[in-house]
């Protein structure tokens, strides 16, 4: 994975602290080419990976990405699915069945139906399958070396102790997308002990670290600590806490982190991008310097 | 260790035997659904035991408290049968469809002595628990106006298949995103004491409502707007905010972001006169286990803790939730007069 990873939440008037700003973020990126540009400063700041849901409007970047080959050479994504939301809302509205006959493509659920709960009941895991696909369809030919669980998805699995769920998706992933599995989480700890005792040893893991100690649930010295003697390869999100640490601050704290391979940020402006790339790069340089040759 | 089960594993059940599932304190004991789809995913991926018929959950499972999510049309009878096997009980929002149901119940709960909760999550959240802080401290004054407001995307087309969409079941935006509101309201400037008035519109649902528009009055002679709408698809999720206008100042909060304006620097101490703005990240007790929010897993905890007798059973118990129940029917009154 790269060292800095661009995220996707400013597009999607995601933002964890104001209603407003989530607002004029709406309306800035209204038209997709307001996406695309952003990315481009993103791009020309040196980094190569996005890190996105599975949002509708992902699917335009993707064929404006497919449709220039030339400009977009070596750059990834990492789909994050799915995009919670569209699901959580989903199930209010039509409950969970109507939600799967909504969401499942084709006639499989119909069939599913038809064919009896025996029959229906040993294949869950197959319609994990057939939803995995159905997100993935906007990235076909693109390159996505890594896959990434939500959240809201990984934790309530993780909470149920459906940890064989969580096994099958990376299972999956690399059967069908010969792509590594990537867990997003508000629940760390919890997590790389639970992926270990399904034999992942070595997860990627996208998950809240900052000086604040925001949602790091547990508490950052439990995390601190995890982070000494994991295997797990972290990549740390909400490096600012939502913009309540200054970024020199933040990103000071965040690249000294023993076992984080990968910072992902977010910015809506050419400025903010260049600014905290500038310091990510800093502080791994002075970090590179302070390490003793031996 | 808490023995806990959970009635009802449809949205919001599952979302709390996630939560419950992470907690150091808690032991699942049961998990009672009547949809098989439900359970058979259950008995697949998850250790606990599942049952179709939560009275025979509660006699087998044995639990020390049960948590309710059931649509709620059945909340009567059911938190009645947790009550009478005394049973510390956290239900779902809104209480019950009439005050008669829900006056039987606080009134039950309290002579079987348990612990009883209901699910308004709001009270859980940093920005708001601060308003009542500052509403509460007088720095606001007496208090001349509010609005309190709620949109979302619910229902944003027409098409509904499930409870939701059927007002006989406890469907429509008043019970359900408007409760919150009411509740909050009720909290942090006290409770209302008449509805003036109320237009509900029908946009997308056939059988609900997906907007509710009320003038409040409180009990101080105070006066104020509900303003809720769960078909407004400009948001990604529910969003929940509370202006307030007092002789000495004026709030507005979200779930996020509270900005609050003094006249006089008689305020609170890391405020100064003028306007004043806090995030949810300045203002937020982390959780041991995170899912949606610290606020679900707050109010959780805050249950658990209060059937360990850690804490007082005060914040959202059965009788305030009821209180709000009583709002509700004065506006569903008060509707198109």
């Amino acid at each position: 994975m790269e060292r800095i990873l661009f995220g996707d939440n400013q597009f999607f008037a995601v933002n964890h602290i104001s209603d407003e700003k989530s607002r004029s973020q709406s309306i800035k990126f209204k038209n997709d080419h307001a996406i695309i540009r952003t990315l481009d400063y993103a791009i020309e700041a040196g980094i190569n990976t996005f890190m996105c849901t599975t949002h509708d409007r992902i699917a335009s970047i993707c064929d404006y990405i497919r449709a220039n080959p030339a400009k977009y050479g070596g750059f990834k994504i990492y789909p994050c699915m799915p995009y919670a939301h569209k699901y959580a809302n989903a199930v209010t509205e039509l409950g969970i069945v109507g939600t799967l006959k909504e969401y499942v493509p084709g006639n499989m659920f119909g069939s599913f139906l038809k064919g009896g709960m025996a029959y229906f009941s040993k294949d869950y895991l197959a319609i994990m399958e057939l939803l995995v696909d159905a997100e993935m369809k906007m990235f076909k030919g693109i390159e996505t070396p890594v896959i990434f669980l939500q959240n809201v998805i990984t934790d309530m699995l993780l909470g149920l102790g459906m940890k064989d769920v969580l096994k099958a998706f990376q299972e999956y992933v690399q059967k069908k997308y010969h792509a590594e599995a990537g867990f997003i989480t508000m629940n760390m700890p919890k997590l790389i002990h639970t992926l270990q005792q399904v034999g992942i040893h070595e997860p990627i893991i996208c998950t809240s670290i900052n000086k604040l100690g925001f949602r790091m649930s547990g508490g950052r010295e439990l995390y601190e600590a995890t982070l000494e003697n994991t295997t797990a390869r972290v990549i740390a999100m909400q490096v600012l806490a939502a913009g309540a640490i200054p970024p020199k601050e933040a990103i000071e704290y965040v690249a000294n982190l023993k076992n984080v391979e990968s910072i992902l940020f977010g910015a809506s402006s050419k400025v903010n991008i260049e600014e905290t790339v500038s310091f990510i790069n800093k502080y791994d340089q002075l970090q590179q310097v302070e390490v003793p040759v031996s | 260790m808490v023995k806990v089960a959970l009635i009802g594993a449809g949205k919001m059940g599952i979302s709390h035997l996630a939560i419950l599932g992470g907690h150091p304190d808690v032991e699942i004991v049961g998990v009672s659904d009547t949809s098989h789809l439900v359970l058979d995913v259950l008995k697949k991926f998850s250790s606990y035991p599942c049952y179709t018929d939560f009275e025979e959950m509660l006699r087998k499972a044995n639990p020390d408290a049960v948590f309710v999510a059931v649509p709620t049309r059945f909340h009567s009878k059911i938190v009645k049968r947790v009550l009478q096997a005394k049973k510390h009980v956290f239900s779902e929002k809104p209480l019950c469809l009439t005050n008669q149901e829900g006056k039987e119940l606080v009134e039950l709960a309290s002579e079987q002595a348990v612990v009883n909760q209901v699910g308004y999550h709001n009270k859980f959240i940093g920005t708001f628990q601060e308003v009542k802080k500052i509403i509460a401290g007088g720095y606001l004054g007496q208090i001349q106006h509010f609005t309190g407001e709620s949109y979302g995307p619910v229902v944003i087309r027409e098409k509904q298949d499930n409870w939701r969409s059927d007002p006989s079941e406890g469907g429509g935006c008043l019970l359900d995103y408007a409760s919150h509101v009411i509740d909050l309201i009720n909290h942090i400037v006290g409770p209302v004491s008449k509805v003036r008035g109320s237009i509900i519109k029908s946009l997308y649902s056939r059988h609900v409502e997906d907007s509710v528009t009320s003038l409040l009055e409180l009990s101080t002679d105070v006066t104020g707007v509900l303003s809720v709408n769960w078909s407004d698809e400009t948001y990604r999720k529910m969003a929940t905010s509370l202006t307030i206008i007092g002789s000495k100042g004026k709030i507005i909060s979200d779930a996020n972001e509270l900005k609050v304006y003094f006249k006089t620097s008689a305020c609170p101490a890391d405020y100064t006169k003028g306007w004043n703005v806090k995030y949810v990240t300045d203002l937020t007790d982390p959780v041991d286990f995170y899912l949606r929010g610290e606020e679900y897993s707050a109010q959780v905890d805050y249950f658990i803790r209060a059937v360990q007798g850690r804490v007082p059973n005060s914040i959202n118990n059965f009788k305030s939730a009821w209180y709000t129940d009583k709002v509700i029917s004065m506006i569903k009154e008060s509707i198109n007069q």
